[in-house]
């Protein structure tokens, strides 16, 4: 364990990318900063700029226009860099799967650490996975759980 | 003077969906702006003509998180009007109930996040806190946070039970004191004024003839709503007022909201307290071939569906128009002549909620030269030392 | 202006554009028109009547493409579908862009999206596909097929 990983995973900020979504999984990731559910106690905050992000939050039904622009921004990310898949849509693509315009689903794009499923997932699901993602880091790196 | 670009998007933290907006600005002054969208279609309308008529309701649910009741409220209101029947009374008031109730969350969900392009981040949080409540009365009625799947062809899929209204009563009475402070914090607030009055005014005839609708048009005088003029559901059962204000700047459309929301309130204690015993849905053999129009008022405005059958059970063409369609090209009446510090409250006034906050690159017209980092901070501190010196002056 | 008038007014100042009304329900009327009259009477429905245009929505038939103008009298709750039948032969139509900014946008969608010309439209690029969208694969059109190789369809399981 480095102290790189240590400071990582104390504060992990992260940056929200919708790719074609419906919006309910990028109001319940907001909904993860407000007063009921506060995700900053885990030393998560929603940063502004790629750069400073430690992990991509990806929503939505990769289209064809965003294909290109999601690589290019994990392509900006510093490392160590970790990847969320949030709702049914980034995982498999949902109901979208046959549309036109959504060829891809995210994992063929860019490589994607966790998965949280739901339509759209409760903002409890979504600190829950996060935590896990916090967890199975600290396992691989011998720090303590959360 | 030199006319420089300033690219707002595609990606921007806190917002919905990704959208590019291409703001031509001298100096300080907005000249011209350009539009790209296409970040987010997903060609549902195709997808529609391949799902059979019950499933087409939950695939228009997924059109917009937000508005997850407008879409399936106005496509069951055109394939009624397709096969000539309508829902029994007690499915129009609890369409109604949900209708009113997503209302409600979504106005305190703008005004939060108008509050948050402003810098006024208590706004944002007090308006969240608040809708998290709204959300709980939606979570007792459907059983779903979001994305409700209530609405089918006939009627409802689930009723409202008689044990939950008392609790549901109770919370929506609970709502409305904090809903006033709210109100005070934000509408009387002078930085907020100073903000917002005389900040990207549409005019009455350029509402009309962009076909602006909701908020956005009754702002600028226009009085129209759909609920009112073309009553669906239990509207014209109910007692309301429709809210029209005459200005077109952004702090109308911010009273506009507030205001719909108490009378969304109203109409919610209305239908729980007249709600009528009966059926909650009609029995519908077949859909026979034809076509249907439905519309109705949502949120942020008036939500169009048009359905074509040819008498198999999946629709020919399902045409979707929302809101958001009509009222984004008035960017080119609000936002220039403003200041480019203005855009971005400018831009969130219509409801799609957009801020400009990172991610910015200057580049001069002729494309030639990139103004680098470096660049930037030499002009900033050029403009700090000029500064200086006229404060020394002075 | 009371519905029955009102289509009647219509009838009268327009005998030779409209080919047939069809009254669907109290709320809704579809009238096919020719398909050179679409700027006139949408201009007296905007100007005179003061209806509010909703959308245009293409629709593929078989035979002819159709294109329905929705507009909508809100002071007599009412709905007036125009409806365009065009030959596949020569999708041309008028733009309406010279009577309402409205117009615009539905128009660059339907071109995109159909494959049809809207002559002196202002600018009439792609609205919503992607720049790397081959050119003539107009995805709303029912002869669409799969033009990419590489999209996946199965959720490998």
């Amino acid at each position: 364990m480095g102290i790189l990983d240590d400071a990582f995973l104390k504060s992990l900020w992260v940056f929200h990318l919708a790719t074609g979504s419906c919006n309910n999984c990028d109001i319940e990731i907001l909904d993860c900063l407000t007063p009921r559910h506060d995700i900053e106690r885990f030393g998560m905050l929603l940063t502004g700029s790629i750069k400073h992000a430690d992990v991509l939050l990806v929503t939505g039904a990769v289209n064809r226009q965003c294909i290109p622009r999601i690589k290019r921004l994990y392509e900006q990310m510093p490392q160590p860099r970790l990847v969320v898949a949030i709702g049914e849509c980034a995982l498999s693509r949902g109901v979208f799967i046959h549309s036109y315009n959504c060829p891809l689903p995210l994992d063929h794009v860019i490589p994607v650490d966790v998965y949280i499923p739901g339509c759209p997932p409760r903002p409890e699901a979504i600190i829950a996975g996060l935590v896990k993602l916090i967890d199975q880091r600290k396992a691989q790196t011998g720090q303590a759980k959360v | 003077m030199p006319r420089t670009i300033v690219p707002i998007g595609p990606y921007h933290p806190l917002q919905e969906e990704p959208e590019f907006f291409i703001l031509t600005v001298e100096g300080e002054t907005v000249v011209d702006i350009d539009l790209q969208i296409g970040y987010n279609h997903r060609g549902i309308e195709k997808l529609s003509e391949r799902k059979t008529y019950d499933q087409v309701t939950f695939v228009v649910e997924r059109v917009c998180g937000i508005c997850s009741t407008s879409h399936p409220f106005a496509y069951t209101q055109a394939v009624e009007d397709l096969i000539s029947v309508e829902a029994p009374p007690r499915a129009k008031f609890i369409r109604t109930i949900i209708a009113e109730g997503e209302r409600l969350h979504s106005h305190l969900l703008w005004l939060g996040l108008a509050g948050h392009f402003l810098g006024y981040n208590t706004i944002f949080m007090w308006a969240w806190k608040l809708r998290e409540e709204i959300l709980d009365v939606m979570e007792i009625l459907s059983g779903n946070r979001n994305n409700y799947a209530m609405f089918k062809v006939g009627g409802v899929w689930r009723d409202i039970q008689a044990q939950d209204i008392p609790q549901v009563l109770k919370k929506i009475e609970s709502i409305i004191p904090t809903l006033e402070k709210l109100k005070k914090a934000v509408i009387d607030d002078p930085v907020l004024h100073a903000r917002t009055k005389g900040i990207g005014i549409l005019s009455k005839e350029a509402a009309i003839d962009y076909g602006a609708v909701g908020p956005t048009a009754r702002a600028s005088g226009v009085d129209r709503d759909i609920r009112k003029n073309c009553p669906y559901g239990a509207y014209d059962q109910i007692d309301w007022d429709m809210i029209v204000t005459q200005n077109g700047d952004v702090f109308d459309k911010v009273v506009i909201r507030i205001n719909e929301m108490f009378e969304s309130i109203k109409i919610i204690q209305q239908c729980l307290a007249r709600l009528p015993q009966g059926p909650i849905d009609c029995v519908i053999k077949d859909i026979p071939p034809g076509e249907g129009i439905g519309h109705i008022e949502a949120p942020r405005g008036e939500c169009f569906h048009y359905v074509r059958s040819d008498g198999t059970n999946r629709p020919v063409r399902h045409k979707i128009r929302a809101p958001t369609f009509m009222n984004l090209p008035t960017f080119k009446e609000t936002v220039i002549g403003g200041t480019i510090s203005d855009a971005a409250i400018v831009l969130a006034a219509i409801d799609p909620c957009y801020c400009c906050t990172e991610r910015m690159a200057v580049r001069n017209r002729k494309g030639q030269t990139l103004w680098t980092g470096e660049d930037l901070i030499r002009l900033s501190q050029e403009k700090t030392a000029q500064i200086k010196t006229q404060m020394g002056q002075s | 202006m009371k519905r029955q008038e009102l289509l009647q007014t219509l009838r009268e100042r327009f005998p030779d554009e409209i080919l047939g009304v069809f009254e669907k329900s109290p709320k809704r009327v579809y009238i096919q028109i020719q398909p050179d009259a679409i700027v006139r009477l949408a201009q007296y429905l905007f100007k005179e009547i003061r209806a509010r245009f909703n959308i245009a929505s293409g629709v593929d038939g078989r035979n002819q493409m159709e294109i329905l103008y929705h507009f909508t009298v809100e002071d007599i709750d009412l709905v007036i579908s125009l409806r365009v039948t065009l030959p596949k032969t020569k999708l041309e139509i008028a733009s309406l862009t010279s009577v309402f900014t409205a117009a615009h946008w539905i128009e660059r969608e339907i071109h995109e999206l159909l494959g049809i010309n809207f002559v002196g439209h202002p600018k009439l690029e792609r609205l919503l596909l992607p720049e790397d969208w081959p050119e003539g694969v107009h995805p709303l059109r029912k002869d669409y097929q799969e033009w990419d190789p590489n999209a996946i369809r199965d959720r490998g399981v």
